[in-house]
């Protein structure tokens, strides 16, 4: 394909190993903002820098291949108005914007402290695809021959 | 119940435009025209039923001191309908006028967030979270200036960036200040726990916020963003950064703050004095010169944002009855100014004053409207500038300060002035010109007619049955000062 872009085989090659974990990792974080240290702004972060690094080592060609920026920013959107929505149903059922509605379950359980991993995870999903986007606009720009 | 409303149906706007809106711009506009609709009927609703009441609401029920709480007074609910009535035209006058630039929905997706800063800066009763709104509406201010794509437009929305955050830095320096030395954020009971701290701390504190706000409010030491950026955004937006985003983000701030938490100390309201006295003379005769019709009403926002600090800092009721009145006139006829800017932009392609000639034949509403507000902000009687110029002018005249009421009395007198500058060359000269007047559609003409009705309507708040239920309650809100802590921590179990 475009075996001339990007770095060399060998950041190629730990980059196709590593990025997986780097989502899985940032996945985690996200999940597990209830539990432990982390959450959902942070773990965005660390997902939008596992696909930086695909950008950087493969170069831009390739990403437009492998993803749709345009499901990307629909995603992004999508999970900003998930957050309000989430927002908006605490005032169906509790009363109050952001109220808590869903059971608090257990403690250190994976599902508990009832809205606050939903709405962890359209954060996550929403600063890593953002995130993101503003990086894939930013590298169009070809900042030594000023366009 | 409607408070959090103010926030919610902007910021949801603003994502479902970006959601569903794809290429075309229909989507946008319907549903940017639907909920400033909705704001408006809201924010008026709560206007006219809330009076002297204040309404509290407490974040997915964290109670205060713990959670964010949302505070509606009367000075909230008089902002509120400021802001929506100008967001409601803006976006009326936008529909055919962003189509000359682009047409596309990031224009209204960012009007949007713009709308959810300012509404959230004006309900909130958290200092952080006033921070954070105040962000979002400036990120989106900095991006609708740039949006004409011109490397001038750029270069005022970096300068406004830098400007601005610099102004952000210390606002939240302030915050950071206060916070260690009172332990709270919300600001009620900063306002309780303040008398009890260090004096010093007031002073510390007041300093980062009367420079950080007035820069925000650009009165005249801080105000080099202001021309550049207000007269590169396009026109729509200069209405709403010149009209209300400097009130809601800067004088009802200041405001909130200077009179309602920090008790309003002499100092401070001297500074206010001394600021708007230099803003309203410096701002006037910068004015004056100007050749370009958006630079010129953009050095007028100084001028008039004088007006106000000078309101304020009189400090009587009279003073800040004034300061409010205008608030509310200033926007209504700067928004109109600039309404009138981008329909001759879009008709003639010139903004210079020079290159106009004699529109009253070929744009008739536009001249006409503009007359109204040239004869507003100049303030000739009967229009709304007049009123609240002169409850200013006397108030400062009863707090025996005749030195400003006399720079205020020459500072009118030079809008006068240029204003019948901005009338003798650029709609009533003798050069006829010849250009195709349906640029200019049905929908443009009214948000001029309907802010030429207000210039007018507004004047009549003026009269004592009206003003006590419209101004008095804002005046006894900021009047009344600490009152406010009572207000908002004794509101709590009404909700």
């Amino acid at each position: 394909m475009h075996k001339h872009e990007g770095m060399t085989l060998i950041v190629k090659t730990v980059t196709r190993i590593s990025v997986w974990m780097i989502l899985l990792y940032g996945t985690y974080i996200v999940f597990h903002g209830h539990l432990s240290p982390g959450g959902g702004f942070a773990g965005g972060v660390i997902i939008a820098l596992a696909l930086l690094n695909v950008l950087l080592a493969y170069g831009r060609n390739f990403v437009t291949e492998w993803l749709s920026i345009k499901f990307l920013h629909g995603l992004e959107s999508l999970a900003a108005s998930f957050f309000v929505i989430i927002g908006i149903l605490g005032m169906v059922y509790v009363g109050y914007f952001l109220g808590n509605y869903l059971s608090k379950g257990e403690l250190f359980n994976l599902l508990s402290a009832g809205t606050i991993l939903p709405l962890n995870i359209v954060i996550g999903i929403k600063v890593g695809t953002s995130l993101f986007i503003v990086i894939w606009f930013l590298s169009e720009l070809k900042i030594d021959k000023g366009e | 119940m409607i408070l959090p409303y103010y926030i919610i149906i902007p910021l949801l706007t603003a994502f479902i435009i970006s959601l569903i809106a794809g290429k075309k711009d229909i989507y946008a506009i319907w549903l940017s025209f639907i909920a400033t609709t909705a704001l408006l009927i809201l924010s008026i609703y709560s206007l006219l039923t809330s009076k002297h009441e204040t309404i509290t609401y407490t974040m997915s029920g964290w109670k205060i001191p713990f959670g964010i709480v949302l505070v509606q007074d009367a000075l909230t609910s008089f902002t509120l309908v400021t802001v929506n009535i100008i967001a409601f035209t803006a976006i009326l006058f936008s529909i055919n006028y962003i189509r000359y630039l682009s047409s596309d929905w990031k224009y209204y997706a960012l009007f949007m967030l713009l709308l959810t800063g300012m509404n959230g800066v004006v309900v909130t009763g958290d200092l952080f979270n006033l921070y954070v709104l105040m962000e979002i509406a400036l990120f989106a201010a900095f991006a609708l200036v740039a949006y004409g794509s011109r490397a001038e437009e750029f270069e005022a929305a970096f300068k406004y960036a830098v400007m601005g955050s610099i102004s952000s830095f210390m606002i939240l320096l302030g915050i950071a200040v206060t916070y260690s030395a009172t332990s709270y954020l919300t600001m009620a009971k900063v306002a309780e726990v303040l008398p009890l701290v260090d004096k010093k701390v007031v002073f510390w504190v007041g300093a980062l916020f009367i420079a950080g706000f007035s820069l925000k409010a650009a009165s005249i030491p801080f105000h080099s963003w202001l021309p550049d950026a207000h007269s590169s955004a396009p026109a729509p937006i200069s209405a709403m950064l010149s009209g209300v985003l400097i009130k809601a983000l800067g004088i009802y701030v200041l405001l909130r703050i200077f009179y309602n938490v920090l008790d309003a100390p002499e100092i401070f309201l001297k500074a206010f004095l001394v600021l708007g006295t230099i803003s309203i003379l410096i701002g006037v005769f910068l004015a004056i010169g100007q050749w370009d019709f958006k630079r010129l009403l953009a050095y007028h926002s100084i001028s008039q944002i004088g007006y106000i600090l000078l309101g304020i800092g009189i400090g009587t009721p009279l003073g800040i009855l004034g300061a409010v009145f205008h608030l509310l006139n200033h926007a209504i006829f700067k928004g109109l100014l600039f309404l009138n800017s981008g329909a001759v932009e879009i008709a003639l392609g010139t903004r210079d004053l020079r290159k106009m000639g004699n529109l009253s034949k070929i744009l008739p509403v536009t001249s006409q409207t503009s007359l109204i507000a040239s004869l507003s902000i100049s303030g000739i009687p009967p229009f709304n500038g007049f009123f609240s110029k002169l409850i200013i002018i006397i108030a400062a005249i009863e707090a025996n300060l005749p030195w400003y009421a006399f720079f205020g009395i020459i500072g009118s007198l030079l809008t006068l002035a240029s204003f019948m500058k901005v009338q003798r060359y650029g709609f009533k000269a003798e050069n006829v010109i010849e250009v195709a007047s349906n640029k200019i559609d049905w929908r443009m003409n009214l948000a001029m007619i309907l802010l030429a009705a207000l210039c007018i309507l507004t004047s009549m708040m003026v009269i004592p049955g009206i003003r006590e239920v419209t101004l008095d309650p804002v005046v006894s809100v900021v009047a009344n000062k600490t009152e406010y802590i009572k207000l908002v921590l004794g509101g709590l179990n009404e909700n």
